[in-house]
């Protein structure tokens, strides 16, 4: 069934746009990922323009997270505080990451930065969880106790000033590399255009020691406000936004993510560690096989302007 | 005077000279693009009106159409090895490239003319590609070429103009469902005994209509609104979602 989106100017395949948007969910509210960066590849992919992808994209993420956020907080796994500070800096690091876009743009680089950061990033975080939960799981099938996440002392970063008590997940630290944080990886999700949810989860898991289960809500909630504001914005300045296509995308993501929300229940920390680790790792082989094989078509040409 | 005079009688030799002429017609001058849309086709009928004082010709008619799509400015870039990584490097942009082009006659061209003519009518792709003069696209021209054609938004059909009486033919035009919206141009040219004998111009326009132009326009004229509108449904969707599937 073939339906002609308005904006994109070209005809999709409704049912296998809600396939692909229903498994991307279901991923995204499994680990508490915006799941961006699976599925605006998958969209170009199939021919949709990249600038619509990315802009129809974030309303996407917007609806999956709004489900899983709400999943989340039904079951008091959300920490609000600690999820508004780092929306703060989130924010932040957004409005300087685009204009490091723009910067980037103008001076022909983006592509280059784009590529080598994305390869970087998920095999850094890709390895370093692998590596991790792999220990983790040895140690308990010897019988000792995990040593990674019970260590007594505290890294020098929960010292800083600005101290912060965040009850609900057990964590009492300074605000400043918190805030830090969240506005590196809101600086990094918007020139790779993702909401960062991949980078989020480890970070709060490994370097502030959150419970995995209030990581995931958390970093939902943080994902939710930035996609509802990255989507006006999108709209109000490149007007790249497909509001036919988002329908489609929003319908099968919500449902995938709901029933993603659902399985992470039954799976244990350690091993839900290991299969977000997992995909990471085979996501970076996909991207890194895209400049690492010699193309069979050296040749691309980007979309054509027309006048009308 | 004396000019405009010369003009007017040469206009008139030119005329006597010409012994057809070429009337076309299409089937639809507008193609509109609605929900459903996925391409479409057009039917072109062409009369060829001949002077009566040569009747007879010895070799059949050959009609070449071209249909060429609103034209831009496209960006080609190639992929080059940078220390162990495959990277887009160079690019070379090429102006005045139409969006899409069919080349469409009654045999291939190359019995309708001599393979020397063939630029001169219009009859390969790299004369659409090319700047004037230049003689054959290679590198990056040949790659646009390649990958429009890998995208059918450029094709060639070498048999796909049928005469229904030595003076009627008929032939469909495909618009690619991927093709720009805009004004697309089409030229007709007939030929016989490897010369061309008259020439005839057309064209179709592709636009939106109704939910389709309603989203466009408000997309276009109310960003913000349009904006807020989407997120609102996506959080709609995403609130709908969490209570359909509540099991408390």
């Amino acid at each position: 069934m073939d339906l002609y989106l308005p904006i994109a100017e070209m005809p999709i395949n409704v049912l296998t746009v809600l396939a692909v948007s229903a498994a991307v969910g279901f991923v995204s509210g499994m680990f508490g990922i915006g799941g961006g960066f699976m599925m605006t590849p998958l969209l170009i992919f199939m021919g949709v323009p990249p600038a619509i992808a990315v802009a129809t994209g974030s309303a996407q993420i917007a609806a999956s997270s709004t489900t899983g956020t709400l999943a989340y907080w039904r079951r008091q796994a959300l920490d609000m505080r600690l999820g508004l500070l780092l929306l703060c800096g989130g924010m932040i690091g957004t409005v300087l990451g685009v204009w490091a876009f723009g910067a980037l743009r103008r001076i022909g680089q983006l592509d280059l930065v784009i590529v080598l950061s994305y390869v970087t990033l998920l095999f850094s975080v890709g390895t370093l969880m692998m590596v991790e939960s792999v220990k983790t799981l040895a140690a308990k099938r010897r019988g000792q106790p995990a040593n990674g996440s019970q260590r007594v002392h505290k890294p020098w970063y929960f010292k800083l000033p600005f101290s912060m008590q965040f009850p609900q997940s057990n964590l009492k630290a300074s605000i400043i590399p918190l805030v830090a944080l969240a506005t590196l990886i809101g600086f990094i999700g918007a020139i790779l255009g993702i909401g960062g949810g991949f980078l989020m989860v480890p970070a709060l898991i490994y370097l502030f020691r959150v419970p995995t289960a209030i990581v995931v809500g958390t970093s939902l909630f943080q994902i939710l406000f930035t996609m509802l504001a990255a989507t006006v914005l999108h709209a109000a300045t490149n007007q790249a936004v497909d509001i036919l296509l988002a329908l489609i995308l929003i319908l099968g993501g919500v449902f995938g993510a709901q029933f993603g929300a659902r399985a992470a229940r039954n799976v244990r920390g350690d091993w839900f560690r290991l299969m977000l680790a997992v995909l990471i790792l085979t996501i970076g082989v996909r991207f890194s096989l895209d400049i690492l094989v010699p193309p069979q078509e050296p040749y691309s040409f980007g979309t054509q302007e027309t006048r009308r | 005077m004396r000019a405009l005079l010369l003009i007017l009688a040469s206009i008139t030799w030119l005329g006597t000279a010409r012994a057809e002429s070429l009337v076309v017609s299409l089937s639809n001058q507008h193609i509109d693009i609605n929900s459903t849309y996925a391409g479409a086709q057009l039917v072109l009928f062409g009369v060829v009106i001949r002077d009566g004082r040569n009747a007879t010709r010895a070799d059949a008619y050959d009609v070449l159409i071209s249909v060429k799509g609103p034209a831009g400015l496209v960006t080609v870039r190639r992929k080059e090895l940078f220390g162990p990584i495959w990277l887009n490097r160079e690019q070379q942009k090429f102006a005045n490239i139409p969006a899409t082009l069919g080349l469409i006659s009654t045999r291939p061209f190359t019995e309708i003319v001599d393979s020397e003519f063939l630029d001169r009518f219009g009859m390969r792709f790299d004369n659409y590609i090319l700047p004037k003069g230049a003689v054959q696209a290679d590198g990056f021209a040949a790659a646009l070429i390649r990958l429009k054609q890998d995208d059918r938004l450029y094709a060639i059909r070498d048999r796909d103009v049928s005469f229904l009486s030595p003076d009627v033919f008929r032939a469909t035009l495909d618009v690619p469902a991927t093709g720009p919206l805009g004004i697309y141009n089409v030229e007709v040219s007939l030929f016989a005994g490897g010369v061309r004998l008259a020439q005839a111009e057309t064209f179709f326009t592709v636009g939106k209509v109704g939910f389709e132009q309603l989203i466009a326009r408000e997309a276009r004229d109310h960003g913000v609104l349009y904006g807020m509108a989407t997120a609102a449904m996506a959080l709609c969707f995403g609130w709908l979602a969490s209570v359909i599937f509540r099991r408390d």
